[in-house]
């Protein structure tokens, strides 16, 4: 395994209650986890808590990366060790977003990626996320994921609020991360990325903290769109 | 807590006895060195004049610039042998504004004249540096740049200390002539004790664009200033400044435009960066005379690195008529978590963040200058973000 999550516990900073409750999760190298849930079940929260943003407080459990904790880890070392993300809602930065592309590349001795390929040329020149559409932030936000060549991407709502082309691009995007050897977990609201994706290993299911369901992506897929989370929530579902 | 006031002594400093032209074959090394920090390259160019404390020691102009009939030189000098230079004297300025003016009037120590004749378009920047070496001296310069008529060209000053304690006062007289234009580009580096008052005035003939660019990396004890254009018709000017301080600076910085013409425009535009117990006050004064058909947009933006720094906007819109169009912006704070957060998930240490995210702050009104000079003001962004 090169990603391992055992037992998290996980609350926000100045609050009393756990976001996340007891969260098992294993990624082997090369596989692609989706995982899906309701709103507000904990799926950005978990993957916050794994780059170590430092308002999510991890009271009990552990992450283990390339099979070490990385509980204490500051994010920065986390980013060093291979792990990438790509956030659903990233903030205005005020910098040229290609000043931070180069910035990227150096830290972390890649290669640049011509911009046409995700369709960003025009927004290099602007500030990051500065008035970007949808589409173009989620684009740049992959790019920029791509660029730090992770082991590990974690890629949140790659595919809510974008238009079909933005998908595609987004979705070849994945596909390149795939062939480039990364592990993969993609939260999806609503699974639009999955029509896209030719191999996933594993579908999750997150319900209030905690993953209640992992099998066999297309049957899971299936009991989502025909009976909604609920299903999930009253406890029908066994582990596949 | 009670605003600092901006207090010199100026009586306290070192006049000496007269101004002094003692020309070096070369620029000495150390001082060449101290020079690139401010955006001066002394082996480069062919235009340049150079000065150290009183003394005007280096001056070049090269034949293919002489020909052209571009003049480089000490004002004293450009006074004695040119009449028509006096009509330029002391005339976008007032002498008797304030005690700074005053002095520069009455013990002036060089500074540089620069005449660029009509219709030359230069595209290789002029290079002026003002120096201060010696403990406890006063540099009271005048400096006077005419661009003729349909003329274009770049000139870039660098001030600089390698003394502690000193006071530099510079009364700068600009002349953009109709349609001509002038990219102006000051670069700041100071040290603690270092008291400095700047006096600038610019005029800006017919169609004439006026660009000043004044990055300071490090203000010194106090620094006041608040340069002024006025605009004929169909005029433009753009007033960006760019400063970081720390330790206990006392700042009072902006610009000032006075559309005086029709079809004018102008943007005042300063960003501050402020640690340390610095004090910062940002002004911008846009006014426009005589129901003149004028728009233009003043910007202060400061971002607090400390819990003891200081800033202070102050802007101000005086309009005549139903034909101006003002606006002001500005905004204080601090830098955001989330963006900071974003960075150091995206493998940088908080440090890095930091240093990013000043750095893309300090990066106003550089598309405003020309190609040739924006990577070595870059250069000096650069390692402004870097020493935090």
């Amino acid at each position: 395994m090169i990603f391992e999550i055992k037992d998290l516990w996980v609350k926000v900073q100045g609050h009393d209650e756990f976001i996340l409750k007891g969260v098992e999760l294993s990624i082997g190298r090369g596989e692609v986890h989706v995982l899906m849930g309701p709103n507000g079940s904990g799926k950005s929260t978990l993957l916050k808590t794994i780059v170590g943003m430092p308002q999510y407080k991890i009271v009990r459990g552990s992450i283990l990366f390339m099979g070490k904790e990385i509980n204490d880890l500051q994010p920065y070392e986390r980013a060093k060790m291979g792990i990438g993300i790509a956030f659903q809602s990233p903030p205005r930065i005020r910098v040229k977003t290609k000043y931070l592309v180069e910035l990227i590349t150096t830290k972390f001795k890649t290669r640049l990626l011509p911009y046409e390929e995700y369709n960003i040329g025009h927004l290099v020149n602007r500030d990051l996320y500065d008035g970007f559409s949808g589409g173009e932030k989620k684009r740049t936000e992959m790019y920029l994921t791509i660029l730090q060549r992770p082991k590990l991407a974690l890629l949140d709502e790659p595919d809510s609020g974008v238009d079909v082309d933005s998908l595609a691009l987004i979705a070849r995007g994945i596909e390149y991360l795939i062939e480039e050897g990364a592990s993969i977990l993609l939260v999806t609201h609503l699974g639009y990325i999955l029509r896209y994706l030719d191999v996933v290993t594993k579908l999750h299911v997150m319900i209030n903290g905690k993953i209640v369901y992992s099998g066999e992506p297309e049957k899971a897929l299936d009991l989502i769109l025909t009976h909604g989370y609920s299903y999930f929530m009253k406890g029908g579902a066994s582990y596949g | 807590m009670d605003r600092r006031e901006l207090r010199v002594n100026f009586s306290k400093y070192d006049y000496g006895e007269k101004e002094m032209i003692e020309e070096v074959e070369e620029v000495p090394k150390e001082y060449k060195e101290k020079a690139k920090e401010v955006g001066i390259e002394v082996d480069k160019g062919g235009g340049i004049y150079f000065q150290i404390d009183h003394n005007a020691i280096y001056q070049k102009l090269v034949d293919r610039l002489r020909k052209k009939g571009v003049i480089i030189m000490s004002i004293g000098e450009a006074l004695r042998r040119f009449e028509w230079v006096k009509g330029y004297y002391w005339h976008a300025l007032n002498p008797k504004a304030d005690r700074a003016s005053k002095i520069v009037e009455e013990h002036r120590r060089n500074g540089y004249f620069i005449y660029i004749p009509s219709e030359l378009k230069l595209d290789e920047p002029i290079q002026t540096c003002l120096f201060i070496a010696k403990q406890n001296v006063a540099q009271p310069v005048h400096n006077l740049v005419i661009v003729g008529d349909d003329a274009e060209a770049t000139l870039i000053t660098g001030c600089t200390a390698i003394t502690e304690e000193a006071l530099h006062i510079g009364a700068s007289e600009f002349y953009i002539g109709n349609n001509a234009k002038l990219t102006f580009i000051m670069i700041h580096n100071w040290t603690s004790k270092i008291h400095v008052r700047p006096r600038t005035g610019v005029i800006v003939g017919k169609g004439g664009v006026f660009t000043n660019y004044y990055v300071n990396m490090r203000p010194g004890e106090t620094i006041q200033m608040l340069p002024e254009a006025v605009l004929h018709d169909g005029a433009r000017a753009y007033l960006t400044s760019i400063i970081k301080s720390g330790g206990r600076a006392l700042v009072d910085i902006g610009g000032r435009i006075v559309f005086k013409g029709n079809d004018t425009r102008g943007e005042v535009i300063t960003r501050s960066v402020v640690m340390g117990r610095a004090e910062v006050t940002m002004r911008g004064i846009l006014e426009t005379e005589g129901n003149a058909n004028a728009r233009g947009h003043l910007e202060c933006r400061g971002l607090l690195l400390s819990d003891s720094a200081r800033a202070i906007a102050i802007p101000q819109l005086e309009a005549k008529g139903m034909r101006a169009n003002l606006t002001h912006e500005a905004a204080i704070g601090k830098i955001s978590e989330e963006e900071l957060n974003y960075l150091m998930a995206k493998g940088f240490t908080e440090e890095e963040a930091v240093s990013i995210i000043v750095r893309g702050f300090l990066e106003a009104g550089l598309d405003l200058l020309p190609e040739n000079v924006r990577n070595g003001v870059k250069l000096v962004l650069d390692s402004m973000a870097k020493s935090l």
